[in-house]
């Protein structure tokens, strides 16, 4: 249990994918840049640490351009995917969107400074599916290995899953996933995971301060 | 193991609500139980005490605390990278216990680190699994949380060879246990809030990340390439014939739902 919640306390990492120069950046290059980039901005302003919603505004703009949600969301979802319909698959994909974002967020609120390694990319630069590696160091624990699964698309390189600790983010959602569907539905899946947001949309204001 | 009635109670009731089991937590019901029981004893005491903890001790203090105990659990991480026959890394995590326990002050600057000698995740259920020991079905066992059988016995033998527990007097020792403990827990404060947030059911993403994890450690990081995710999960009744414990090839140490298992009795 230990390791996992370490595990998770890193995902925050998974945002630190942000804009980029150009669409021809390698995938590793991208992922340096922007990891950088975010981990000034939020050295820089205090204000954001504090402040969910602002939060939540820079990942919006630096990291989410580079995330390949409906496929996050379908690999998620596994033989379930198939059984929605396009009108489901969207309303799906917009959920698991929201929900991973506000845990982003408050993993990214809660994360003190940390070291970042970053591992040149071992592929040939005619492959389409890399995996970038990126290791946390941290004081008196094993380095924490974030390992984004990336593919080439027409609009540049998309991260369609990310490994921190070796566990993968999508493959822990399909039990959920599945037994939900299982039991209640896709549209139950949809009901639950709308619910699920609204709930941690009201804590975090809350908690806002 | 014994468990107080209430517990025993509950984990019949959270059976009885089970519909249908996943094939790797066949004791599903049991161990909701004892997660709800762990969940109790939390909110009641660790996290009062860990949070108490962080708030009244500065983070330089706390890292001190988490590297000295880090540097005596180097000692049988080491032990275990020779039985993997993982000989550099464990000449390694002897070499870190060296300086740390004698230029790091008795551990508490990990000079070994900034010198670059890693640290590496060892334990007796990670070198069984590299053995070729099956994952067992999955335990959550009382206090410590998410296990399977045989990390459950890898459990008793770290515990067993704890050089902690040789600590003494045995106030001493309680002592060192219990700010371990605290010291352990408080650094979870952030995560476990998280696991909070991210998860729609706490106990089925916990149990899911834990199996992940373990066996990415068992492996050192590099899992064999699993079949492609968009594979039909097996049947139940595919995977039940699977035996769960047995000594099997180090391929099959762990299941995920990705995997399609090769029939291991043909």
């Amino acid at each position: 249990m230990r390791t996992i919640a370490r595990a998770l306390l890193c995902l925050f990492a998974a945002f630190l994918l942000g804009s980029a120069h150009g669409q021809e950046a390698m995938p590793d290059a991208l992922v340096k840049n922007v990891t950088l980039e975010v981990v000034e901005l939020i050295a820089k302003d205090k204000e954001i640490r504090g402040n969910r919603n602002k939060l939540i505004e820079l990942i919006d703009e630096k990291v989410l351009p580079h995330f390949n949600f409906t496929g996050m969301t379908a690999l998620a979802m596994g033989q379930s995917w198939n059984k929605a319909n396009a009108e489901q698959k969207k309303r799906l994909t917009e959920e698991f969107k929201i929900l991973l974002v506000r845990t982003y967020a408050s993993a990214l609120a809660a994360f003190s400074e940390q070291k970042f390694e970053f591992r040149p990319l071992r592929a040939k630069p005619t492959d389409t599916d890399v995996t970038v590696n990126v290791r946390v160091l941290q004081p008196g624990a094993q380095a924490v290995p974030i390992d984004y699964s990336m593919e080439k698309t027409a609009a540049g390189w998309k991260v369609y899953d990310v490994m921190v600790g070796g566990v993968s983010l999508v493959a822990n959602y399909r039990t959920e996933f599945n037994n939900t569907v299982r039991d209640s539905g896709i549209e139950g899946l949809i009901k639950i995971l709308s619910a699920k947001n609204r709930t941690l949309e009201a804590a975090g204001g809350a908690q806002q301060k | 193991m014994r468990f107080p009635g209430s517990v025993a109670l509950l984990a019949l009731v959270a059976a009885c609500a089970t519909a249908q089991g996943d094939p790797r937590d066949p004791f599903e019901g049991f161990n909701r139980g004892v997660y709800k029981f762990n969940e109790t004893v939390d909110a009641a005491i660790a996290k009062p005490v860990a949070t108490a903890y962080r708030n009244l001790l500065h983070e330089e203090i706390r890292s001190r605390v988490r590297n000295f105990f880090s540097n005596i659990a180097d000692l049988f991480i080491g032990v275990n990278n020779l039985l993997q026959g993982k000989l550099q890394d464990g000449a390694e995590d002897w070499a870190r216990f060296a300086f740390n326990s004698t230029f790091g002050l008795l551990g508490i600057h990990d000079v070994a680190s900034d010198m670059g000698i890693e640290k590496h995740n060892e334990d007796f259920g990670q070198t069984l699994g590299r053995w070729g020991v099956a994952d067992g079905p999955y335990l959550v066992l009382p206090i410590l949380g998410s296990s399977t059988l045989r990390d459950s016995v890898g459990t008793a033998a770290d515990i067993y060879t704890d050089p902690v527990g040789d600590f003494r007097p045995i106030r001493l020792r309680n002592s060192a246990v219990a700010l371990r403990l605290v010291n352990a827990r408080a650094d979870l404060l952030d995560a476990s809030r998280i696991l909070e947030e991210a998860a729609l059911d706490k106990y089925v993403f916990q149990r899911d990340a834990y199996l992940q994890r373990r066996r990415s450690l068992i492996y050192d990081g590099h899992p064999p390439r699993e079949e492609q995710p968009s594979d039909e999960p097996p049947t139940p009744e595919e995977r039940r014939s699977e035996a769960p414990v047995n000594v099997a090839p180090a391929a099959d140490v762990n299941d995920d739902l990705r995997r399609v298992p090769k029939p291991t009795h043909p």
